[in-house]
């Protein structure tokens, strides 16, 4: 069964104009212009249930107002969604029951009151039975390690301990979908880690689904088999991680530093017939880009078997930051087709 | 589910137990103006016997009732909803199984039974023991006062939800908070008695929520309106609350298609 199913999604907000000058401000007061901003386009995606799904996108491309609209936040401007066989904004109230929500950057927890506390309403607002709250609670203290913060009200708890409790308050309910926006932002890498593990934890355990977004993209390799790209409104990339390292991985580059002073004529003359491109770092030290149907070997082997001394080998694999990075960047309309999954 | 709305209302009211330093200070506050307002009408009384109906021991009576009466209806959920909303903190209330609204009124009857029990009651024995104030003997008369209070709190918060709902469709709203904090004060009956406004006046009041929160209450408590007047006055204040249920939920309704939530 698909947990989350979305068709031609679509979000339009009304901005206000905001005319310059006196003149402008004047104008404002009798007749506001407003402009209409679409901040999701048409976008469909299905994911299955139990699946872990990374959500991605530069800042303002669209994905907190998709998970808004998936949470019932918002409503959305046309399209379908069907989140756990609800539609979210139409039956709200009985549809949160089954889902749970994390803000990264907003609590959900009650400012003055302790955690304990805020957990004991929470129980009574979802309607939790006592001894399966008890259960679930003692599970969850144990593996987040909460013990000791229980009784201390949630302005005292420092970001780390609040993001654990977060995580306890989101869960309580036994939610079948988990919606994280942000859940590791501002993190060290101490808790980042342990909240990852315990993410996997639960969706092992429990089978829980679980939607994140975020900026960190260790998140996504530590826990997604999937991720959604985003970009402007638009769905550029779903798929597999592997895959999007394969697609967008630009090959490999191996920096060579030379005991004697090189000249980029020499240095390229000795992979000719390579599809290769040397590039001159300083004096001694020269990089080659190899590209990925090429052997490496290939090139070492040219380059180490030459005349030339060689006194350091570094070899770098682009990395998912890269790729993304670059994605964001170029992110040209001929590529996005050329990687619609 | 009931017991969750009543928790909300537990722990409003000892977080307001947790900030003493408000309910100290909120005392010496009310004490003042009852007393200003006191002197005050005691000079515009001069010799004269009664004024717009009301001699100076029902006029001394009404204005410490009707301060007490505010006591418990006062709350400030039109700021509360309205900071909600432009810091987006209503997204996070809106993903539990739970009404936002009620959730806020919740609050707000946390909030005023706080104050009834911590400002009204000692108050109200302060305030008779220094001023000349006389409290109706009959039972009945202080359970149709209580009923009333309620109906005030009920009507006020609505007014309230509505003027924080505004936040949806304005950038900002703060003119308008205060706007409506000066008009139920005025026109509510708490700083000047319906009876002093001119005819025409009166009978545009008559026909406006407002006098249901002070006037009405305070007039029943007082013994100014007695027998069939008192069911009026209490049918009067259900109309209202029934009537004022209709704008606010077509405000949340299409306010829930503009909510606009910060950060793409």
């Amino acid at each position: 069964m698909l947990a989350i199913d979305v068709n031609q999604l679509r979000k339009q907000f009304k901005v206000q104009k905001n005319r310059e000058g006196l003149k402008g401000a004047m104008l404002d007061l009798f007749k506001r212009e407003h402009t209409e901003v679409t901040a999701v386009k048409d976008i469909s995606f299905q994911i299955p249930q139990g699946e872990i799904c990374g959500y991605i996108g530069e800042n303002g491309a669209g994905k907190s107002t998709t998970i808004k609209m998936l949470t019932g936040i918002l409503v959305p401007t046309s399209g379908r969604i069907l989140v756990n066989g609800y539609v979210p904004y139409k039956e709200r109230e009985e549809f949160v029951r089954g889902i749970g929500v994390v803000f990264g950057q907003r609590s959900q927890l009650w400012w003055d009151i302790g955690v304990i506390e805020s957990f004991r309403l929470l129980r009574k607002v979802y309607r939790v039975d006592e001894a399966d709250f008890k259960r679930r609670l003692d599970e969850l203290v144990e593996t987040l390690q909460l013990q000791d913060l229980l009784n201390r009200p949630v302005r005292k708890l420092s970001l780390g301990q609040r993001m654990r409790c977060e995580l306890v308050a989101a869960l309580l309910h036994q939610p079948s979908i988990l919606f994280l926006d942000e859940p590791t932002i501002g993190l060290d890498i101490v808790v980042k880690t342990e909240i990852r593990e315990f993410l996997k934890r639960l969706n092992r355990d429990h089978g829980t689904t679980i939607l994140l977004t975020t900026h960190d993209l260790q998140d996504i390799e530590a826990l997604c088999s999937r991720v959604i790209m985003l970009d402007d409104g638009r769905i550029i990339y779903d798929g597999g991680l592997e895959e999007l390292k394969e697609r967008w991985g630009k090959g490999r580059e191996v920096q060579f530093q030379f005991t004697d002073p090189i000249s980029l004529d020499a240095v390229s003359s000795l992979t000719s017939g390579l599809d290769v491109r040397w590039t001159k770092e300083n004096e001694v030290t020269a990089k080659v880009w190899i590209p990925r149907e090429l052997n490496v070997s290939d090139v070492l082997s040219r380059v180490v078997g030459s005349a030339a001394e060689i006194s350091d080998i570094k070899i770098f694999e682009t990395n998912t930051d890269e790729i993304v990075r670059e994605i964001y960047r170029t992110g040209s309309p001929e590529a996005k087709e050329a990687v619609r999954g | 589910m009931a017991s969750a709305y009543l928790d909300f209302v537990r722990i409003r009211f000892l977080m307001m137990l947790a900030y003493r330093v408000n309910y100290y200070s909120g005392i010496v506050i009310y004490a003042i103006n009852i007393g200003a307002y006191y002197f005050m009408w005691k000079a515009i009384y001069g010799s004269a016997e009664t004024l717009g109906g009301f001699t100076v021991e029902q006029m001394t009576t009404y204005i410490a009732v009707s301060w007490m009466a505010r006591a418990f209806y006062f709350n400030n959920l039109d700021r509360e909803i309205s900071n909600e909303i432009r810091d987006g903190s209503v997204a996070v209330q809106m993903t539990r199984p739970i009404s936002y609204l009620m959730v806020k009124m919740m609050q707000g009857f946390g909030e005023g039974l706080f104050r009834l029990l911590l400002f009204m009651v000692p108050g109200m024995i302060i305030v008779t023991l220094i001023f000349p104030v006389s409290l109706p003997t009959d039972p009945v008369r202080w359970v149709i006062f209580f009923v009333m209070i309620w109906f005030s709190f009920l009507i006020n918060s609505q007014l309230n939800i509505m003027t924080g709902l505004f936040a949806f469709y304005v950038e900002n709203n703060e003119g308008l908070m205060r706007l409506k904090r000066v008009l139920i004060d005025l026109l509510s009956g708490v700083i000047l008695p319906m009876t002093f406004f001119p005819g025409w006046a009166k009978a545009i009041l008559d026909w406006l929520p407002f006098q249901a929160i002070t006037y009405l209450p305070g007039s029943v408590f007082t013994g100014r309106l007695n027998g069939a007047e008192v069911w009026n006055a209490l049918l009067v204040q259900v109309v209202w609350f029934a009537a004022l249920i209709v704008p606010i939920l077509l405000m949340w309704r299409t306010a829930r298609k503009r909510l606009f939530v910060q950060g793409g």
